[in-house]
C-alpha cells in the first residue's frame, strides 16, 4: 500500500473523530462567545453513557446486535441535550454578559466538577463497549487492513459537516443563528429571542461533543481523565481553523489528522510536534485562525 | 539501721516509679498502629487494571495481618504486634505534594506505593529528605536507585529493565528464528526504558537482529489508528510493547481487529492485566508478562491458593498481577516487623523495620522475594512469561518458563544497561 494512501485513510479517521468533538466547540464559541472549557466533560460522558448502554444491551438485550447502533446514535446525544440545557439555564445565562474571561473560568470549573461527578456516578473502573467496533468487520486496503467501524466514521463526519452546513445556511434557525453570530445587539433588536438561540446552540454543541464521546468508546476503555485528555486537542483544532467557525473546524481537524498520521508513518518522533506546528504556522500568518469570524467594530 | 534501710527503701521506689513512669510511654508507644498510606491511581485510566486491584490486594492481606491470619510462613497478628492503619493516597493528584502531606499533615508511618516511574522518581528524594519508610510496589525505573543510594526508600520487586531482559530471553527461547522487532511504547521514561532495555539485550543476545519501527505515542493517547497502520505497514517478526492500563487496553481494541497482533507476534510485557477482560481480543501465540511472577504466573503455593481464593471470595473477580505487589510489599513491612520485634522483644518502632528490610528475604503469593540488589533495598525476583491460548473460552498461558534472578538481573554493583551492554556477564541461566 502506498504511503501516501496509508496517511490519508488514517489522517481522515482521526480528523472525522476530531471534527465531531470540535465542532460542537466552535459552534458554542461563534455563537454565545463562551469557549466551553467543560466540553471534555460532555465527551467523556457520552463515552459513560455508550459504554454503560451498549454493555447493558449486550449483556441483557436479545435484541439483533445492531441495534446498538441505535442506541450509540441516540443515547449520547440527548443526555448532551439535557445537560446542555441544564447547564446553560443552570449556570451560563446569568454570566454570559460578564465576558469571555468568567465564562472559561467557570467552564473550567464545571470541567473540575464533572470529572468528580463521572467518578460519583461510575466509579474509577474501566468500562469497555468495544462489540460494536468489530461488528461492521473489516477491509483491506492495498494489503492493510482497515476497521469498518473506523471507516464509517469518516462517513458520520461528513454526515455531521452536511447536516450542520445545511441547518447555517438553509434554514430559518441557522439564520437566526447567523444574526446572533454576526451581532447580537442588533439581533435583539430586530426582536429574535437570543436566550432561546443560546440554549439550543449550547445544546447543540454539548450533544455533539457527548456524540464523539459516545462514537469513541468502542475503541478504547472509558476510564476517569477521558475528557481532560481530548480537550486540548479539540482547542488546537479550532483555534487553527478559527474559534467560531464549523468549516474552520472542519479543515483544523482534517490538517492536523493528516499531520499527525504523516508523523507517526514517516517521522514517529514529530507526532506530538506535528500538531502543535500545524497550529503555530497557521496562526503566524492568520493570527485568528484560517476561518475567523468577522467581528463588528463597535463604536 | 531502720532510719537508715528507709530512705534507701524509699529512693529504690522513687526510681522505680520514676522508671515506670518514663517507660510507660515508650511502651505504649511501640503498641502504636502502623500508620501506613497506600498509594496508587485510584482514578483515572490506570485505576482500573492497576489501582484498583493493588488497594484490594493489599486490604486483603492488611486485614490478614491485624486478624493473625495469615498463612505460613507468617504468624501472629500485626506488624511485630502493631496493628496496621492504611490511609488511601490518589497517585493522580500531583504525587510529590500528596506524598508530603501524608508524611507531614497526616502523620503516616510509612508510606506503600507508586505505580508510575515518573512518580518513583519524584517522591523518593522527598522519602530521603523526610527520612520516611517508604515501599515502592510497583513502579520500574532503574533509575531509582542507580542515581544514587537510598537509606529510607526500598522497592519490592523487580526493575523495568529485569522484565525487559527476561521478555528477550523468552523471545529466543520459544522463537529461534527471530529476525526483526518493532516497538510501540509510552513517551516517557518508563516506555523508553523498556524498549532500550528490550532491543539492546535481543541484540545482544542474537546480534543479526534488526529494529523496523520504534513508535512513543504519547502516555494516554488513546488512539493508535496510524500507529497501527505504521506497525503493518513495516512487518516485523516481533513488536514489543509496554504499554500499561487503559494505553495496553485500548491497542489492543484497535490492533485486533486490523490483524496487527496476529501477522506479527506481540511481547506485552504488562499484558497480564488484559488477560481476563480482553481474552477475546488477544490472538493465541501473543507473549504475556507480568511484570514478576505473580497474577496468572504466580508459582504454585499454599500461599499463593489462599491468597487466589480469598481474593475471588472478598471481591468476586480473579486476582491479577498488581494486587500481588501490592500485598507483596504490605508482606515486607509484616516480615521486618515481625523479625525487629523478634530481636528486641518489644514491638517495632519504624526505624526498627527499616533496619530490619535491609537485605530481607520474605515470602509472598508470589514466590520469594530477596532484597539482594542496592545494598539490600532493591528487590530481586524471579521473572515468567507464557505465551497466550484462548481455550474454551478461557484465558490461559501456555509454554511458561521462569527466569532465575541472577539469569536476568545485573550483578549487586552493576549498572544494568552496563551488564546489558557488556553483554550479561556472570548470568547463570538454566
Amino acid at each position: 500500500m502506498s504511503l501516501l494512501l496509508a496517511i490519508v485513510i488514517d489522517g481522515l479517521i482521526y480528523a472525522s473523530w476530531l471534527f465531531i468533538i470540535a465542532s460542537g466547540l466552535s459552534l458554542i464559541y461563534g455563537v454565545m462567545r463562551v469557549l466551553n472549557m467543560a466540553h471534555g466533560s460532555f465527551y467523556a460522558i457520552g463515552a459513560y453513557v455508550t459504554a454503560s448502554l451498549v454493555s447493558w444491551y449486550f449483556n441483557h438485550s436479545t435484541l439483533p446486535a445492531y441495534g446498538s447502533f441505535v442506541l450509540m446514535f441516540l443515547a449520547a446525544p440527548a443526555v448532551g441535550i439535557v445537560l446542555g440545557v441544564l447547564v446553560e439555564r443552570g449556570v451560563l445565562r446569568f454570566l454570559i454578559e460578564r465576558g469571555e474571561l468568567i465564562t472559561v473560568l467557570v467552564t473550567f470549573g464545571l470541567l473540575l466538577m464533572f470529572e468528580d461527578i463521572i467518578k460519583l456516578i461510575w466509579g474509577v473502573q474501566s468500562y469497555y463497549a468495544f462489540e460494536p467496533y468489530g461488528l461492521l468487520g473489516s477491509t483491506d486496503i492495498g494489503g492493510l487492513t482497515f476497521v469498518n467501524y473506523d471507516l464509517a466514521m469518516i462517513g458520520v463526519a461528513a454526515v455531521v459537516a452536511v447536516v450542520l452546513w445545511w441547518a447555517l445556511n438553509r434554514t430559518r434557525f441557522g439564520k437566526l443563528l447567523r444574526a446572533v453570530i454576526y451581532d447580537r445587539e442588533l439581533a435583539v433588536s430586530i426582536g429574535i429571542n437570543v436566550s432561546r438561540v443560546f440554549v439550543m446552540t449550547f445544546a447543540t454543541g454539548v450533544a455533539l461533543g457527548a456524540l464523539a464521546g459516545g462514537l469513541v468508546a468502542p475503541s478504547i476503555t472509558v476510564t476517569p481523565g477521558l475528557g481532560i485528555e481530548v480537550i486540548v486537542l479539540a482547542f488546537a483544532v479550532v483555534v487553527t481553523g478559527g474559534l467560531g467557525s464549523i468549516q474552520g473546524a472542519l479543515l483544523g481537524a482534517v490538517m492536523i489528522g493528516l499531520a499527525r498520521a504523516a508523523a507517526v508513518n514517516v517521522y514517529p518522533e514529530l507526532e506530538l510536534f506535528v500538531i502543535y506546528a500545524v497550529m503555530a504556522t497557521v496562526l503566524v500568518f492568520r493570527p485568528r485562525g484560517l476561518f475567523a469570524l468577522a467581528t463588528s467594530r463597535k463604536i | 539501721m531502720k532510719t537508715k534501710a528507709k530512705p534507701f527503701s524509699l529512693t529504690m521506689l522513687s526510681l522505680l516509679t520514676a522508671t515506670a513512669f518514663l517507660a510507660a510511654p515508650t511502651a505504649a508507644g511501640a503498641q502504636e498502629p502502623l500508620k501506613i498510606a497506600l498509594v496508587s491511581f485510584y482514578s483515572g485510566p490506570v485505576s482500573g487494571p492497576v489501582g484498583i486491584p493493588s488497594r484490594n490486594g493489599a486490604d486483603l492481606i492488611i486485614e490478614a495481618i491485624n486478624a493473625g491470619t495469615l498463612p505460613a510462613p507468617y504468624s501472629g497478628a500485626g506488624v511485630g504486634g502493631r496493628q496496621i492503619e492504611s490511609i488511601y493516597v490518589d497517585e493522580a493528584v500531583d504525587p510529590v505534594s500528596e506524598y508530603r502531606n501524608a508524611v507531614q499533615r497526616q502523620g503516616v508511618d510509612a508510606v506503600v506505593g507508586y505505580a508510575s516511574s515518573g512518580s518513583c522518581l519524584g517522591v523518593a528524594p522527598v522519602a530521603e529528605e523526610l527520612q520516611t519508610l517508604t515501599l515502592l510496589y510497583y513502579c520500574g525505573s532503574v533509575r531509582t536507585f542507580e542515581e544514587g543510594p537510598k537509606e529510607y526508600v526500598f522497592r519490592t520487586m523487580n526493575t523495568q529493565d529485569v522484565e525487559n531482559i527476561g521478555a528477550a530471553r523468552y523471545v529466543l527461547d520459544t522463537m529461534k528464528d527471530v529476525k526483526s522487532i518493532s516497538g510501540i511504547n509510552q513517551n516517557y521514561g518508563w516506555g523508553q526504558e523498556s524498549w532500550r532495555d528490550f532491543s539492546k539485550s535481543l541484540q545482544q543476545l542474537k546480534p543479526d537482529i534488526t529494529i523496523k519501527t520504534e513508535l512513543f505515542p504519547k502516555f494516554l493517547s488513546g488512539q493508535y489508528g496510524a500507529e497501527v497502520t505504521a506497525l503493518s505497514r513495516n512487518k516485523a517478526d516481533i513488536i514489543h510493547s509496554s504499554f500499561w492500563g487503559g494505553d495496553l487496553d485500548a491497542f489492543i481494541l484497535q490492533a485486533s481487529p486490523r490483524n496487527l497482533l496476529k501477522n506479527q507476534t506481540a511481547v506485552l510485557t504488562t499484558g497480564g492485566t488484559a488477560l481476563q477482560s480482553l481474552a477475546k481480543h488477544i490472538p493465541d501465540g501473543t507473549i504475556i508478562g507480568v511484570r514478576g511472577s505473580g497474577g496468572v504466573l504466580a508459582p504454585k503455593s499454599d500461599f499463593n491458593d489462599w491468597f487466589r481464593s480469598e481474593y475471588e471470595k472478598k471481591y468476586g473477580e480473579v486476582v491479577t498481577f498488581p494486587a500481588y505487589y501490592m500485598a507483596q510489599a504490605v508482606l515486607a513491612l509484616k516480615a521486618a516487623g515481625d523479625i525487629a520485634a523478634q530481636k528486641s522483644g518489644n514491638s517495632p518502632s519504624v526505624d526498627d523495620i527499616r533496619t530490619a528490610l535491609r537485605g530481607i528475604s520474605f515470602e509472598t503469593p508470589a514466590g520469594t522475594v530477596a532484597m539482594d540488589r542496592h545494598n539490600g533495598h532493591q528487590a530481586s525476583t524471579e521473572i515468567a512469561y507464557g505465551t497466550f491460548k484462548l481455550q474454551d473460552g478461557k484465558p490461559t498461558l501456555e509454554n511458561v518458563k521462569r527466569y532465575a534472578p541472577e539469569c536476568v538481573i545485573a550483578p549487586e554493583g552493576t549498572n544494568s544497561l552496563d551488564w546489558i551492554e557488556a553483554g550479561f556477564p556472570g548470568a547463570v541461566c538454566n
